[in-house]
């Protein structure tokens, strides 16, 4: 664990246990909705769709435009239906960073479960007031001449970053595309192919 | 209400760490938290607003030191006590149950026979958009200015952006509203725009050159103006 992981109470896994049982002699918690949440969880992890409509938007402008404008239609091409997503472009002249001040929001549809740094309140409170300096100690140097545009997700809307396309890929198929998409690229804090 | 929880701009925390190859998680009790929580508000025992509120009223000094899940768990509990979901003395007593009995499972203190499964809850994410007809106030290009304000109870209107001039980006459309929907008062639905903030505008000349901010906020965070 990093510096980062706070100190856990000792006694939480007797405070977790506690309240567990409590809910499963009420009826609130099923048997077997734990393993049901780890399992789905740590099968289907990572940022499988979000990468993908990346991926097929860098090679498919129609569908670049869709993912743009219309998020919940182009998410349905892959059997997603999330109605309150919207992606932001990065361009030569724009830098998108996604962040949650308040508390931890994150687009689990398309990224999974967020990582613990981005809930960590040193990103939550330098990603608005200092990102510059803040993506260059993450390894990620934004020209000056390029906007840093941070999106503060305070309401039920989630951001995720449309990164631009690795020069050098433009032989690569969409299928090849996908693994350069990483999840911190498409939160803002790295640029594809670049995976921390 | 103006609590340890409204991070944005607050100095002193450090680096951003990154932890190579993290696990889904980091132990099997957080994925135990994530399964409450996740029951209760498919069940319908809280909002997605009460959640929040529920977390930021942990003690601001276990607020910082707690991890996520901590924090998930602290506000779960809270919620369902106050609630009356679960008894704050049976929740005391179990708790001294399973500090005497390291390692056993949540089935180990259960009263009885489980009651006839529940049904399966398959996610749980919140739709807030709540289609009113109302009008939007605002379009996209109007200047506006938040509100200087500072609630006890729940709000979304960051304290970094009180009072500070914006643009409106583009209207989200109509949204429950989070300041009544945390208390019992119902979803109020109402217009939720983007606006977009200068960097200067929120921190004067300390400011990062070449920056804004975008937040998206309900229509009565906001007043016309330049």
């Amino acid at each position: 664990m990093g510096k980062n992981h706070p100190n856990v109470d000792p006694y939480i896994v007797s405070r977790v246990r506690a309240l567990e049982s409590l809910l499963l002699e009420k009826g609130v918690l099923a048997p077997d909705a734990v393993d049901r949440v780890i399992q789905r969880y740590e099968a289907d992890t990572g940022p499988m769709v979000g990468a993908r409509a990346v991926a097929k938007a860098w090679t498919d402008p129609e569908y670049r435009r869709l993912l743009l404008e219309d998020p919940t239609t182009a998410l349905r091409r892959f059997d997603l239906d999330y109605a309150m997503l919207r992606v932001v472009e990065n361009t030569e002249a724009v830098h998108n960073l996604v962040v949650c001040t308040l508390c931890s929001c994150y687009p689990w549809p398309v990224l999974g479960l967020p990582p613990t740094w981005y809930k960590t309140p040193a990103y939550r409170s330098r990603a608005v007031s200092e990102p510059r300096a803040m993506l260059k100690e993450m390894g990620l140097e934004v020209p000056a001449a390029r906007e840093i545009r941070v999106w503060d997700s305070s309401a039920e809307m989630r951001y995720m970053v449309l990164p631009r396309r690795p020069t050098g890929t433009e032989g690569l198929t969409e299928a090849a595309l996908v693994p350069l998409i990483t999840r911190d690229a498409l939160i803002g804090v790295a640029e594809p192919g670049a995976d921390s | 209400m103006d609590g340890v929880h409204d991070l944005g701009g607050m100095q002193g925390f450090g680096p951003v760490e990154r932890e190579e190859n993290e696990p889904v998680f980091h132990a099997a009790w957080e994925a135990a938290v994530l399964a409450m929580m996740r029951a209760g508000g498919a069940r319908g025992l809280f909002n997605i607003d009460e959640f929040r509120h529920g977390i930021e009223r942990m003690a601001p000094a276990d607020y910082l030191r707690a991890s996520y899940y901590e924090k998930w768990l602290d506000g779960v509990s809270r919620l369902l006590v106050e609630k009356g979901v679960v008894g704050a003395q049976e929740l005391a007593v179990r708790r001294a149950f399973f500090e005497a009995q390291p390692g056993a499972p949540a089935t180990a203190a259960l009263s009885g026979p489980l009651p006839p499964r529940p049904p399966s809850n398959p996610g749980w994410v919140p739709d807030a958009i709540r289609e009113t007809g109302a009008t939007p106030r605002f379009a996209p290009g109007d200047p506006v200015r938040t509100r200087e304000m500072h609630p006890h109870g729940h709000t979304r209107l960051p304290r970094y952006a009180r009072g500070r001039r914006g643009v409106i980006h583009r209207c989200h459309g109509i949204h429950v509203f989070p300041d009544t929907n945390a208390h019992g008062l119902g979803e109020q639905p109402q217009p939720l725009y983007s606006v977009r903030f200068d960097a200067r505008e929120l921190w004067g000349e300390s400011a990062e050159p070449n920056q804004a901010v975008h937040i998206d906020l309900w229509e009565s965070y906001l007043l016309p103006g330049r």
